[in-house]
């Protein structure tokens, strides 16, 4: 379980995050959303200790993410941002290599190699292995870091906005990708989603932000509801059911 | 064409085709062994070795007992500085992310030398002849390690947006830092400012024999630190947040290598001067040359490289009878180099 | 200005206060020294100044970059490679055939960066003095390792690090070549704006843009080959004086020139009495202090907030 405690972080004067509670990690695949500057991404950032924290205090598993071991850490939580200039020539099975450095300090043994074999496979990246990631496409770079992640054998995923400058096969092709984690490894995803029917189609449950704040919680189909997502978005958004699943239209 | 060297790197370990060696030609097998990094590199040491021997052994006229000892300090200097140049050069390409910097282009040089200008001004140049030289030595790398480590905070802080803006920034830092020490010389008395005006130029020949012993002692320490650090450096290479997501303590590894750079920065203008375009030539060739991204393996191979460079490059010209002017020489290729690298497509 | 070029001609080792000419007449050893060498400096310092600070100011239009000037462009060290090649070549030369010779090879040296610019994918702003420094860099190799193959080092020391101390009457003339090319600099100073909006909009404006372009750099190799043979290098000041000007009273070339040239010549003035009187009775080189303060306000523009530069 993850639990978030009256975690802030401030940019000078504002607080981009403001005082928020959350428990995360109860269910498979948990989306937050929101509009730019709301705060999901600094707050997957804190989660990930990837930025210190003001004030508050957020756990994993009982283990507070300011004060544990960085490759204690490493072994419970993989976390992606989209960061992804690389200075050095990698291959992808390089790259996924990366992923069981927590568990070994960098050697790698056999069931590491396995570990590395598997997540490749998993990502349908073996055609792929002795690639250069300079010579992927989008979509392929991202399923190679997220073979890194998977090669890093977490209960926790933390991904940062996954589907940017992808195009909708792969974009659809990821979300199925973490769905399918989440129900056959029972790994716990928390993904940080621009595009709310994203959210809507494929998470258990969807987080909604807003100046820092969560001001929406809930299963897809208490959060996909045309005054919520107003607040959320400041934009009027129809919320129509189509063949059960309600989508948001907002294009007009 | 770029990729082929690591497919076929990789095609014994993952045991793709047992029975492919069989198959192949001999001359197949031997493209295969180039290809691995452990064999450049042993092919680099090998190279490295010859400039040795050739350095010290050839054309010797007079004595031998004179002759070898002689030649082996002046070796044994320029070992140093490949291995202080070369470590120092890969481990801050490294913790910065990016290839066209160095510790020199970025004015640490410069700093030392100001510095070393300080210390003489603030002490005189009676207490620098009567103070033990390894002390005086101590204390600079002491204020060296500081102070290199606020102005890289510090600039980095201000303009890591822009790399372009970051090295400019450096270069321009270096001048201000060349022209403090000037102004700082001529400030002195005449019999202080000769002392100093020795470790303004770059110089492979007239190494300053005193701090062989320290310099020693602190290069030895630096590797004993950098070799466990191998596999973290690697991770680094990620960029920050993958490294953090992976278990590295980040800001502490960074720290650690930040302090082991001034030190190396330290040793190597300490013994030949200010160089500002060896270590972005050594470090870029061993990319080159070992076709890994381990440091296990470009560490070793920008150290043997600057040997090579160095040593058979001293060599070279004193056969020719320019035997100072190397540190021309190697400035003159290297910026040649950094402007290529600069102008190049895709440089970020 | 007017106030520190009487200060620069008053300050020096030897007595030259009012009181003393007045007391020693016309033919006393004050006068003499006055008209020998403190006038000529401090007149020679004003010229530099001022035609530097103009050169500085021509080339960021032609390139349309503010971080370029003689020292961020492989100028100023093409022209001490010329220098250098013809004290080799023709040590008898006439000091004017020298300077001619330095301009050619100032020229080149700046056509060649402007070469290796248009091969810059993206023109980013700091890429530009980026190159034309490390360009600089290598010209500086090559003239260094000359220099060190026919024991000239010290030679070019000196030209490399401006210095007017040795300016006396009879050494500085050359620098009025400099002056008549910066008024001239300065009633073209619209077709340089021009000429740096490019080939098309020149074009479209009834300009012919190759040929405002070599007359701007030949007046920029000529005024720093003339400052470098007669006192050195002097580093940034190209670059910092026109910045600040700009940034004082805006972007306005033709209201700004007046205010360069003034600037560049009090700053000049200003650096070399420091220089004097930091460390008196002895001289620090111009090129030094000019070299400390012009890295600093470089610094500063660079990193300032807001600052253009990203």
């Amino acid at each position: 379980m993850i639990t978030v405690a009256s975690a802030t972080k401030r940019y000078g004067r504002t607080a981009v995050v403001d005082d928020v509670a959350l428990e995360l990690g109860d269910v498979g695949v948990t989306a937050i959303i929101g509009a730019n500057g709301a705060g999901k991404s600094t707050l997957l950032s804190l989660i990930g200790r990837l930025l210190p924290l003001d004030s508050g205090r957020i756990e994993i598993d009982g283990l507070d993410v300011g004060a544990t071991k960085g490759d204690v850490l490493a072994r419970l939580v993989a976390v992606l941002r989209q960061e992804n200039h690389l200075t050095a020539r990698l291959t992808v099975r390089d790259l996924v290599g990366f992923g069981r450095f927590p568990h070994g300090r960098g050697r790698i043994d056999a069931a590491g190699r396995a570990a590395i074999e598997e997540a490749i496979a998993y990502l349908d990246l073996e055609p792929l292995a002795e690639r250069f990631l300079d010579e992927l496409s989008g979509g392929q770079r991202q399923r190679a870091f997220i073979a890194m992640a998977l090669a890093q054998d977490t209960r926790y995923l933390l991904l940062d906005e996954p589907l940017n400058s992808l195009d909708l096969r792969h974009a659809v092709e990821i979300m199925r990708l973490l769905r399918r984690l989440a129900a056959e490894r029972g790994t716990r995803v928390v993904v940080v989603l621009h595009d709310l029917n994203f959210a809507a189609a494929h998470a258990d449950r969807i987080i909604a932000m807003r100046d820092g704040r969560v001001i929406a919680d809930g299963p897809p189909a208490s959060v996909m509801r045309s005054e919520v997502l107003e607040a959320v978005y400041d934009l009027p958004i129809d919320v129509r059911e189509i063949d059960g699943a309600r989508v948001g239209l907002y294009f007009r | 064409m770029r990729t082929e060297p690591s497919v076929i790197e990789r095609m014994p370990r993952a045991a793709a085709a047992p029975d492919a060696p069989a198959r192949r030609g001999a001359r197949e097998r031997v493209v295969v062994a180039l290809a691995r990094p452990g064999v450049r590199l042993a092919l680099l040491a090998a190279l490295a070795a010859a400039s040795v021997a050739v350095f010290v052994f050839v054309g010797i006229e007079g004595s031998w007992a004179f002759a070898v000892p002689f030649r082996l300090r002046k070796v044994a200097a320029m070992l140093l500085v490949a291995v202080a140049i070369g470590v120092s050069t890969v481990l801050f390409q490294t913790i910065t992310g990016n290839r066209i910097l160095s510790p020199a282009i970025m004015g640490f040089d410069a700093l030392y030398v100001l510095i070393q200008t300080v210390v003489v001004f603030a002490f005189g140049a009676g207490a620098l002849a009567t103070t033990d030289p390894n002390l005086m030595w101590l204390v600079e790398v002491g204020a060296m390690v500081v102070f290199s480590g606020l102005l890289f905070r510090w600039v980095f802080a201000r303009s890591a947006r822009s790399v372009h803006l970051l090295v400019l920034v450096g270069i321009v830092f270096g001048v201000l830092f060349r022209s403090v020490s000037s102004l700082m010389q001529r400030m002195l008395d005449p019999a202080a400012f000769a002392v100093l005006q020795d470790s303004f130029f770059a110089s492979f020949t007239g190494v300053d024999e005193t701090l062989l012993g320290i310099s020693t002692v602190a290069v030895v320490a630096v590797t004993a630190i950098a070799v466990p650090l191998v596999r973290r450096l690697d991770v680094l290479l990620l960029g920050e947040s993958h490294a953090i997501g992976l278990g590295v303590d980040h800001r502490r590894t960074v720290t650690l290598v930040l302090v082991l750079v001034a030190v190396l920065v330290s040793v190597s203008t300490a013994l030949v001067g200010p160089v500002a375009f060896f270590g972005l030539l050594v470090a870029n060739l061993a990319y080159l040359v070992v076709g890994s991204f381990r440091h296990a393996a470009t560490l070793p191979a920008a150290v043997l490289l600057g040997v090579i460079c160095l040593v058979g490059g001293q060599f070279l010209l004193e056969q020719l009878g320019l035997g100072t002017a190397l540190s021309v020489v190697i400035e003159f290729v290297g910026g040649i180099v950094f402007i290529l690298m600069l102008v190049r497509k895709g440089v970020r | 200005m007017a106030l520190l070029a009487v200060a620069s001609t008053f300050v020096g080792v030897a007595d030259v206060s009012p009181s003393a000419l007045l007391a020693q007449g016309s033919d006393g050893e004050a006068a003499r020294l006055l008209v020998a060498s403190r006038i000529p400096r401090t007149v020679s310092l004003v010229l530099a100044g001022a035609s530097l600070a103009i050169v500085g100011l021509i080339m960021q239009m032609l390139v349309r970059n503010r971080f370029v000037e003689p020292s961020t462009t492989g100028t100023a060290e093409s022209a001490a490679l010329g220098l250098l090649v013809v004290t080799l070549l023709a040590p008898g030369m006439p000091l004017i055939g020298k300077m001619g010779v330095a301009a050619v090879f100032a020229l080149a040296g700046t056509g060649l960066f402007l070469l290796i610019l248009r091969r810059i994918p993206v023109r980013q702003i700091v890429l530009v003095p980026l190159v034309g420094i490390m360009l600089g860099g290598v010209i500086g190799a090559v003239t260094t390792f000359i220099a060190y193959r026919y024991d000239l080092l010290q030679t070019l020391g000196t030209w490399m690090t401006g210095d007017f101390s040795g300016i006396l009457r009879g050494r500085y003339e050359l620098l009025w070549i400099a002056f008549v090319l910066t008024v001239l600099a300065w009633v073209a100073a619209d077709r340089f704006t021009v000429a740096g909006l490019g080939r098309d909009v020149a074009t479209n404006l009834g300009l012919h843009h190759g040929r405002v372009l070599a007359g701007g750099l030949a007046i920029v190799a000529v005024i720093t080959a003339t400052v470098v043979v007669t006192a050195g290098v002097i580093p940034f000041l190209g670059l910092v004086v026109p910045n600040v000007v700009s940034m004082v009273i805006g972007d306005d070339v033709r209201r700004g020139i007046p205010w360069v040239a003034v600037l560049g010549a009090g700053f000049v003035v200003a650096c070399d009495l420091v220089g004097r009187l930091i460390r008196f009775p002895y001289e620090i080189p111009l090129g030094i202090v000019v070299g400390v303060v012009g890295a600093a306000l470089f610094l500063w523009l660079l990193l300032r907030k807001g600052s253009r530069a990203h």
